[in-house]
């Protein structure tokens, strides 16, 4: 794409920046219009489900039936809403925080891909980066905690520290199942090799991986500091914990922050577990709109990989949701004890249960044509064949 | 250097970036103020090494050290702190010392800097000036071949004819091992550390939680 822009533009190699800038920028500009699309109707559709959970209509109003125009006017109040900066904060701090929450998150749909080739940059060690870049979201909160200048912020901010910090442990464990199976860290790979049908997803691979995925389930709700793990912000001891002094809209930007991370860890999981862009009948392939068959069959297999995939990030999104409005909020020993002591023991013994039946039982227990041991094989061998003057 | 490469934007970017963020945790008083300057500072270094196409060595940086060891500074801060906003006076002979220590270290490294000779850059895009597809899409090494080498198998360290190794090329493993027994032995002395304090009939429940959760976070 940069070699085909800076052609058009007949840039000459010293300019080629530009080139890389503009198709940066407009990449870019592409995933924030998604994102922010994801993260207005994810709000809807939080009060809506939270109405419908507590016997209630939810938004009814705004724009016609179903008050689907909330997000609008959610974001028209916030947006007019006077910005406070406490006297006692440290105001540039205080200024910076929201945003520092907010880009780590944006910086993971980078390198998740939405469909076969489609993903703004093809990273060799892609979940890798998603799972670091993703651990930096805690700092924006921890900042905006510290920066306050109220102890109420403080607490929560301190509690979201120990928090995030413990279940990103057993977090990166449960996703390195995927990444042993498929044998590489590369995302696109990883979702290359639960095609076919939905038994070929890892989370139906073995029991050890139906396990994992749970575990997954629970530290990513953990990570994003969702209810029942939402102890930064419980609203009935901390008023509203780290982000207590914000208002308007650097308060709306960690509220993006939080339903973007949402959207990351559940595409994440699709992607590590739940097949990623292919959906659980093999269409593609009967319809025949494989990218071999010509760019234009392929784009709208790739269109229809992307709509898979968008679809179950939207299930993720919709169960964190419902998960919020269903279990009580936990306490901060019961959410330490819930990591270290079952979490992250669990995960190991299923990460050593996974890898002895991958050694033991290449093919599933009924033999049934799992791509990923041909894949496999296929990458030895391209890995002995190797050029060895590398 | 062979003049302006469109890459050397991107470099001086992040470069200035790094500086500006080191300069940030000597000048600035506040504490927190300077693990943020930190923070910019490894992440300029981090976008570097992905600009060299090191990613895992870039993802690495952004996971440990910006993601860990940060988070961990400013977490200590906060529990540790009477007041809110801690400032830190730094002394005239604390200057010096420092300046003592900096001194020698950054002559060292900018004679590193300069007797560096661009034939030994492996397959970076310095190599290929002229040929500009090469430069722009710097095949990086993949993740699995890093694993290898720390596993004592290089795969640019074989000869073409034969499968032995050259000298010196044999890959990492007892430098990977001598740093996971480290670990161990950090992790055991931080356990240590963190129970000394506590009488033994009541290192139960709530002590154990947080020293568990200390164990945790510093790995």
């Amino acid at each position: 794409m940069v070699r085909w822009l800076s052609n058009w533009l007949s840039l000459t190699p010293q300019c080629e920046w530009v080139a890389y800038s503009m198709v940066g920028l407009f990449q870019a500009a592409i995933l924030l219009a998604l994102v922010m699309t994801a993260v207005a109707v994810a709000t809807w559709a939080e009060r809506k489900i939270a109405g419908r959970i507590q016997d209630r209509l939810g938004p009814t109003r705004v724009g016609g039936r179903f008050g689907w125009l909330q997000p609008v006017a959610d974001g028209l109040k916030l947006l007019t809403k006077e910005d406070l900066i406490p006297a006692n904060a440290d105001s540039i701090l205080f200024r910076l925080a929201p945003y520092l929450s907010f880009a780590p998150v944006f910086a993971v749909f980078l390198a998740l891909p939405f469909s076969e080739g489609w993903v703004a940059h093809r990273l060799n060690s892609a979940a890798f980066f998603v799972l670091a870049v993703l651990g930096l979201e805690v700092f924006g909160i921890i900042l905006a905690g510290y920066a306050s200048g109220s102890k109420w912020a403080l607490l929560g901010a301190m509690r979201e520290a120990a928090q995030v910090v413990s279940y990103e442990v057993p977090l990166a464990f449960s996703a390195m199942l995927p990444i042993v199976l498929a044998g590489t860290l590369d995302l696109v790979a990883i979702g290359e090799a639960q095609k076919g049908w939905f038994w070929n997803w890892f989370v139906f691979h073995d029991p050890f991986t139906f396990i994992a995925f749970w575990i997954y389930v629970t530290c990513a709700v953990a990570g994003t500091n969702r209810a029942p793990f939402d102890l930064a912000e419980a609203e009935s001891e901390l008023v509203a914990g780290f982000h207590t002094e914000y208002s308007g809209f650097r308060w709306s930007v960690f509220y993006m922050g939080e339903y973007a991370a949402m959207a990351a860890v559940s595409g994440l999981g699709v992607v590590l577990f739940l097949g990623g862009w292919n959906g659980p009948v093999p269409l593609v392939d009967w319809l025949g709109l494989t990218s071999e068959a010509g760019a234009i069959t392929g784009f709208f297999g790739q269109l229809l990989g992307s709509i898979n995939f968008l679809f179950k990030c939207t299930i993720g999104v919709v169960f964190m949701i419902a998960l919020r409005w269903t279990l009580p909020r936990l306490r901060i020993d019961q959410v330490m004890s819930m990591c270290w002591k079952y979490c992250f023991p669990l995960v190991t013994i299923v990460f050593l249960g996974a890898t002895l039946w991958t050694l033991f039982l290449p093919d599933g227990l009924l033999n049934w044509g799992h791509p990923k041991a041909a894949t496999r094989e296929a990458s030895v061998v391209v890995y002995s064949a190797e050029d060895p003057a590398r | 250097m062979m003049g302006f490469d469109s890459m050397a934007i991107f470099f001086w970017l992040f470069a200035v970036v790094a500086c500006a963020g080191a300069l940030i945790v000597v000048v600035s008083r506040n504490i927190v103020r300077a693990a943020v300057g930190l923070i910019v500072s490894l992440f300029g270094v981090a976008m570097l090494f992905f600009l060299a196409g090191a990613e895992f060595l870039g993802a690495m940086q952004l996971m440990i050290y910006v993601g860990g060891t940060v988070v961990l500074l400013a977490f200590g801060v906060m529990l540790t702190t009477r007041a809110l906003f801690l400032r830190m006076s730094t002394t005239a002979d604390q200057w010096l010392v420092a300046i003592l220590l900096v001194f020698p270290l950054t002559v060292i490294l900018i004679r590193a800097a300069l007797s560096y000779s661009p034939s030994h850059s492996g397959r970076s895009f310095i190599d290929h000036p002229a040929d500009k597809s090469s430069a722009a899409l710097v095949e990086p090494v993949t993740v699995s071949e890093l694993g290898m080498a720390l596993l004592g198998f290089r795969q640019n360290g074989r000869s073409s004819e034969s499968t032995t190794l050259f000298h010196g090329n044999q890959g990492y493993l007892l430098p990977f091992e001598l740093i996971s027994v480290h670990l161990l032995v950090v992790l055991i002395g931080a356990a240590y550390l963190a129970r000394r304090g506590v009488p033994e009939t009541r290192a139960s429940a709530d002590s154990k939680s947080v020293s568990d959760q200390d164990i945790g976070s510093t790995d």
